[in-house]
């Protein structure tokens, strides 16, 4: 296996509803600083990957447009996945694992705010038997920890302990969109959303955009003076019928961080768009309560649906660069009740 | 550094307008169980599943890789979803085809399909936007500019497009799994057929079929296991320019030409019209065979249609092209570019049944998206590169 | 078989999203543009191309764009096509033509329908202007241009126009 890193990082500022620009304005600027920040010239870069969905823009063929942002002249080696970009970033990963580039740059973007994002990821279910329910995923959710609570030790307090922790977290976090102080008696003393959870246990709506990107060996060591090197990636997808699984496990992430070397952690950037999944998440990865969870405040601060995943790799490469970690973790979750996780495992030199 | 790969398996649907006896899960497994025996494998088998389509408001499911994770066996392995756009079924393949080549994987099975007739594909098309300018055309009325441009560059005659049109029609009668197949389609049949988007005629258009295509790849280890010969991946290329700039050829465009040029650098190839055997490339619309062996360079520009008009790209020319009848004959778009890239691996592999090119070596598949803009393609050959 | 037992072949399952969507700063000018009646496209700085309409950037770039440059009304129709066949949500009376229309002053073709002029009388190169609807009628949308009709100037001969087809 060759030595891949991220050398660079970019987002928008994660906000309910942007409004102002089109999805090649917001774009534009995050490529060109992940381009600069990565000290990989932009013409040497050796293939491109996007992560972005159609329902969530409303759009059939909407990834296509965003190519303008790239200035893909001369003709560029280029690919989408209709998944977030942490998948994105795999095959980007995959293509230096073959010797057919040296470097990549990932993005994605992602707007709940054009469409009802309970209403479209419906959508995501099995159009025979489940989406004519109308299950939203919140409902789902709330099954899932609803499980979770029943079958194990976890509580209420832990979940709002985690929404509490998570926001105030985000508060170091410029490009966050929910963050603050919360009080976890009052927490608990609102009113069920959707019971078992409560408004704070869920995710805010947000629009946003980010770019990575990733060198290999030379490439990066000449490029960054701190690369996170990616010691282990993999993803792994779990049966889609909810009844199928034991929802309160991930037998997925926890296949995943095995295969990606997820021991010895320092940092996890867990993408967990309900307090109660970080719960399950971090009992999948076996993470102790010597690792911080979260320090950029995670999807409950910000969660652009198809760009949170790649944020968390992004998140956890920021870690590795600002010294908290010498191994950081970064995970990204896509489905109904993480249907599919992928883990990133980075360290520093 | 890179692994070898072949593809070891194929298998695909019949197509046709509307698969009302299968569901999505049905259809998708009618192409991957074919390509499993095909490779004497079950699910259990395989390491990872990659997922092709083309728009989602296609089927009218968000994601629909995620509910296809059962019936494709993929519970508890990676599984991946591509959208390019047409290209996606070549570009689903590169990306499985990289698995194995990264040395990630041993085994992969990858599917494309398109379902359209669960949904209402014009419909998802054509969401009006309010502040973007509206369709005044349909869907030929995007394409039809451009061969009018190409014709027009070219000197080609005007009867170029229905030569076209006839030898795939005609080679869609020797493949079983082909939607139309029109028996004893003639030329004049398609000359009078009507013409819908001037210089488009009706018979000169691909269907819209619902349909899915299936291959099962291995790395060399597995291959030499393999029940079948296999086709071995000799190259793999992508290439993608902006949709829309000023100064952009889409009769010949760039992206095109600089996908196939790597493409044979990567596999050793100086001369393609001489060292390729036979190619499965992406034409929905019968003029692109010409202004297609222009930009993949098996003709100088300008000299593409020459190659239609003296019979080489028939079944029994000295570059066929289309033999399985292409996407004129079927066209599941998210599978069509991966049938392309099938039917090439089994003209390598000697399965080709009745369109099988004798003694086919060295293939290549090619796909492409869109308004030409985004292009994937592999070389195929049957000995390891 | 009784009819209970006849196979289920498909059901039926509307699904209704609605979307609110967001043109952007450039498509935005655009559009204020055209609600007083001016077809305004950008130039890239580094490329000097001009786009119409544009979305913000330079595709060919990647950069933003900026500096505002009115062109046409008139232009060329570097190609087009005859439709004859009626398409979902176009109501007009076949045939009819679409035309690549290259405004005076932007580097990049417009998708436009031509009428007042026969089918079989366009051809590529020929000088064209576009029509608007009533002012009175005027909001900030594309459809103010209701087509483009053949004006009386020579046509533009191929070669200045082959690289915008």
């Amino acid at each position: 296996m060759r030595d891949v890193a991220v050398v660079s990082f970019a987002q928008t500022k994660n906000v309910r509803r942007e409004n102002r620009r089109n999805e090649v304005e917001m774009l534009i600027p995050v490529v060109q600083e992940a381009v600069e920040k990565s000290g990989v010239p932009k013409q040497e870069i050796g293939f491109y990957c996007s992560g972005s969905s159609d329902y969530l823009a409303g759009q059939s063929f909407s990834f296509v447009m965003a190519v303008d942002c790239l200035g893909a002249w001369p003709p560029i080696a280029e690919s989408h996945v209709e998944m977030d970009g942490a998948w994105a970033l795999y095959e980007a990963w995959i293509k230096i694992q073959c010797g057919e580039a040296d470097s990549a740059l990932i993005f994605s973007f992602g707007r709940s705010s054009p469409g009802v994002i309970r209403e479209t990821l419906v959508l995501q279910l099995d159009p025979y038997t489940l989406a004519p329910l109308g299950a939203d995923p919140v409902s789902l959710a709330a099954l899932q920890a609803r499980a979770l609570l029943e079958s194990t030790d976890h509580s209420e307090r832990e979940m709002a302990e985690v929404a509490a922790r998570n926001r105030s977290n985000a508060k170091n976090n410029p490009y966050a969109q929910l963050t603050g102080d919360f009080d976890v008696d009052e927490l608990l003393a609102e009113p069920y959303f959707v019971s078992p959870l409560r408004k704070h246990d869920c995710a805010p709506i947000s629009d946003g955009a980010t770019a990575i990107v990733i060198a290999a060996d030379d490439v990066a060591r000449k490029a960054s003076k701190k690369p996170a090197w990616i010691r282990g990636i993999d993803h792994r997808i779990e049966s889609h019928q909810l009844g199928l699984r034991d929802l309160s496990q991930s037998t997925s992430t926890s296949l995943a961080g095995e295969k990606a070397g997820a021991i010895d952690i320092d940092v996890a950037e867990l993408h967990a768009p309900f307090s109660h999944q970080e719960l399950i998440l971090r009992d999948a990865l076996s993470l102790g309560d010597d690792v911080k969870i979260n320090p950029s405040g995670g999807a409950l601060a910000a969660n652009s649906v198809m760009v949170a995943g790649l944020t968390r790799i992004g998140e956890a490469a920021n870690a590795i660069w600002d010294g908290t970690a010498r191994r950081a973790l970064g995970h990204a979750t896509s489905g109904p009740c993480l249907q599919q996780n992928l883990v990133c495992v980075l360290e520093g030199e | 550094m890179a692994e070898h790969c072949a593809v070891i398996g194929v298998g695909q649907t019949q197509h046709d307008a509307k698969r009302i006896d299968v569901s999505q899960y049905g259809l998708v497994r009618e192409a991957a169980e074919r390509a499993l025996e095909d490779a004497g494998m079950t699910y259990a088998d395989i390491d990872a599943v990659v997922v092709g389509k083309a728009p989602d408001m296609f089927e009218g499911v968000m994601m629909p890789e995620l509910m296809l994770a059962d019936s494709l066996g993929a519970v508890g392995k990676p599984m991946l979803r591509v959208h390019t756009a047409g290209s996606v079924g070549g570009s689903t393949a590169i990306v499985a085809a990289s698995l194995i080549q990264a040395g990630v994987h041993d085994r992969v099975l990858t599917v494309s399909y398109e379902k359209q007739s669960e949904s209402n594909a014009m419909w998802a098309l054509s969401v009006k936007v309010p502040f973007q300018q509206g369709m005044v055309a349909g869907a030929g009325g995007y394409f039809a500019p451009l061969i009018r441009a190409y014709m027009k560059r070219s000197g080609a005659p005007e009867d170029t497009g229905i030569r076209v049109a006839l030898k795939d029609r005609q080679n869609a009668l020797k493949n079983p799994y082909a939607h139309l197949k029109l028996e004893g389609i003639d030329f004049d049949q398609i000359a009078n057929s009507p013409m819908l988007w001037d210089p488009i005629r009706y018979l000169e258009t691909c269907p819209s079929s619902d349909g899915a295509c299936a291959m099962v790849l291995g790395n060399a280890a597995v291959a030499k296991k393999a029940p079948k010969k296999p086709a071995w991946v000799h190259a793999t290329a992508m290439r993608t320019e902006p949709t829309m700039f000023s100064g952009r050829d889409q009769v010949n465009p760039q992206a095109g030409q600089d996908c196939a040029r790597v493409l044979y650098k990567k596999a050793g190839i100086s001369d393609p019209r001489k060292e390729i055997d036979c190619c499965e490339i992406y034409v929905p619309f019968s003029w692109f065979e010409p202004m297609w062996m222009e930009n993949l360079h098996f003709a100088p520009e300008s000299e593409g249609w020459k190659m239609t008009y003296e019979g080489a790209t028939a079944l029994d020319g000295d570059l066929p092209v289309n033999m399985s009848g292409g996407v004129l004959s079927s066209n599941p778009i998210g599978a069509s570019g991966m049938l392309r890239f099938a039917e090439i691996a089994n003209q390598i592999r000697g399965e080709a049944g009745e369109h099988q090119v004798d003694g086919a070596k060295k293939g290549l598949g090619h796909a492409y998206g869109g308004g030409s803009q985004f292009f994937s393609m592999w070389i195929v050959g049957d000995q390891p590169l | 078989m009784s009819e209970a037992k006849q196979p289920i072949k498909s059901i039926v399952t509307p699904s209704r999203l609605e979307y609110d969507f967001t043109p952007g700063i450039a498509t935005t000018r655009f559009l204020r543009h055209m609600e007083e009646g001016r077809i305004v496209g950008q130039r890239c700085a580094e490329c000097t191309k001009v786009y119409v309409p544009a979305r913000g950037s330079c595709p060919r770039c990647g950069v933003a764009t900026k500096e505002e440059v009115e062109v046409g009304p008139n232009g060329t129709v570097t190609t087009f096509c005859v439709v004859r066949v009626p398409s979902e949500n176009i109501d007009l009376t076949l045939p009819y033509t679409a035309a690549h229309i290259l405004l005076d002053g932007a580097d990049i073709p417009f998708f436009a329908l031509i009428q007042e002029c026969d089918a079989a009388d366009v051809r590529m190169g020929m000088r064209v202007e576009a029509v608007w609807a009533a002012k009175e009628e005027w909001g900030p949308t594309f459809e103010n241009i209701r087509y483009f009709r053949p004006i009386d100037e020579p046509d533009v001969p191929f070669d200045d126009f082959k690289e915008h087809l």
